[in-house]
């Protein structure tokens, strides 16, 4: 048996931070589908106390607001955001992603707010936050703050919340409502953490480009998005020529490493096969919502 | 220490255990109810797959006291008495087991996607949802088949005396 762990179990935010800020090297349990796993594999995770986020209820809903804002608590697990008929069009890249991660006796459990706290550059849910422009809700001691997503992910496995703060929702502001999205996911094995992963939010007028935000994800410490990369694409009609040229920029924006998913040569040529992949499945999908 | 509570196959169990016990070890090593198995520990292999209110969970990567106040239904709590769930009616029919390690997993997460799959299953869902279930024997055609045939059984409303999983 291995060492015993001082064990909290807040029942609301308040209590929550009360405790990270009291007890110190404090460590939030979310869902535990990492941090578990991880503590059973040896000294890699060994946090002296654990806050269980299980018994908060306020960080377990999804709700709209009426501007079409979504807000995902930060302990709403996978298999919920799968299921949630809130995350259509411009969203629905937030339900196809949450879909999609590991396996489904693991999506029972996995939260949000815990995978993106992890900020595994591989995970699901850093490029769609990024791609969607959302915005992580933190609570701390001195209160609450909201960080645009491009800065909540700083650096491999590293954000920018402070230890003593938790995150307590995000929020994806609503998409225009001719809106599409898509997550395209490449994986050695099924339920395995991306290769490389796209996440793609388009708006298309009579078969034009009028907006997109295309973000990767397992290509550098954090996800990847690149500007010109879009603005290579708006105004055109998303021609090959177009998704080659976007695939360029953004493989000159991307800093993939050798892993044991692949090398980054290898990532680097995946990069504009998948946008292509994915531009052609947001079409698709543009046209099945004309049509009804 | 943690106090954990739990309805274990419809019976309340309370104990008080190390605040680091998971669930699976709770369940075998205080319950003495091993036919939930490890086989990584580390949430890769789905061999201690059980429902916790309802939904599959690897037991191998929560801690016990996180699932207290849950209901949890392990293999030992699928049958009705005697009569088998129709589940492991069709392991039993369509040789989906050979050395059995991961069959109560694959049974448990069998339950799950069939439960959630009301509209019946195809065999590409059905490989598609046993991702996270490994069988080391690869005897997964047979497993396929028999996840097919009790979906088709279910949805015809044979339950039967078994016990809702």
């Amino acid at each position: 048996m291995a060492e015993p762990v001082e064990f909290y179990e807040p029942r609301t935010i308040a209590e929550a931070v009360a405790v990270l800020a009291s007890v110190p090297d404090a460590c939030c349990l979310a869902g535990g589908q990492t941090l578990v796993a991880g503590m059973n594999m040896g000294p890699l995770f060994r946090p002296p106390a654990l806050v269980s986020l299980q018994r908060i209820d306020e960080l377990k809903g999804i709700t709209q607001r009426p501007d079409g804002t979504v807000v995902v608590g930060a302990m709403v697990t996978h298999r919920t955001v799968a299921q949630s008929e809130l995350f259509g069009g411009g969203l629905e890249v937030v339900r196809e992603a949450a879909g999609c991660i590991a396996h489904p006796a693991i999506r029972t459990m996995g939260t949000i707010g815990g995978s993106i706290c992890h900020a595994d550059p591989a995970a699901d849910y850093p490029a769609v936050l990024i791609a969607t422009d959302a915005t992580v809700v933190v609570t701390g001691p001195s209160g609450i703050r909201e960080i645009p997503a491009a800065e909540f992910f700083v650096d491999f496995m590293t954000t920018s919340i402070e230890p003593d703060e938790l995150v307590t929702a995000i929020t994806f502001p609503p998409a225009p409502a001719d809106a599409v999205s898509v997550y395209e996911k490449f994986t050695r094995a099924s339920g395995d953490f991306a290769t490389v992963s796209v996440a793609l939010a388009l708006s298309l007028r009579h078969g034009r480009c009028e907006s997109v935000r295309i973000a990767l994800g397992s290509c550098g410490p954090t996800p990847v998005r690149a500007a010109a990369a879009e603005q290579r694409l708006v105004q055109t009609s998303l021609d090959e020529s177009d998704v080659q040229d976007a695939g360029r920029i953004l493989c000159d924006a991307a800093a993939p490493m050798d892993d044991v998913r692949g090398t980054a040569d290898y990532k680097l040529m995946l990069i504009p096969r998948l946008l292509g992949r994915t531009i052609q499945r947001a079409q698709e999908r543009a046209v099945a919502w004309r049509v009804e | 220490m943690s106090d954990v509570s739990l309805v274990v196959n419809g019976k309340s169990v309370s104990a008080t255990v190390e605040d680091r016990t998971l669930l699976v070890q709770f369940l075998r090593e205080n319950l003495g109810l091993t036919g939930t198995h490890v086989g990584c520990d580390t949430s890769q292999c789905g061999a201690c797959v059980v429902h916790v209110d309802g939904k599959a969970v690897k037991s191998c990567t929560i801690l016990a006291a996180q699932a207290s106040g849950s209901e949890i239904v392990t293999i030992e709590g699928l049958a009705n008495g005697a009569d088998l769930h129709p589940v492991q009616i069709a392991f039993k029919e369509n040789h989906g087991l050979q050395c059995g390690f991961c069959t109560p997993g694959m049974i448990m997460a069998a339950t799950d996607m069939i439960a959630r799959h009301p509209g019946g299953l195809d065999e590409k869902t059905v490989r598609a949802e046993l991702e996270g279930n490994i069988c080391r024997c690869t005897g997964y055609h047979n497993i396929v088949k028999a996840i097919l045939a009790a979906s088709e059984v279910m949805a015809k409303g044979g339950a039967g005396s078994a016990k809702a999983a």
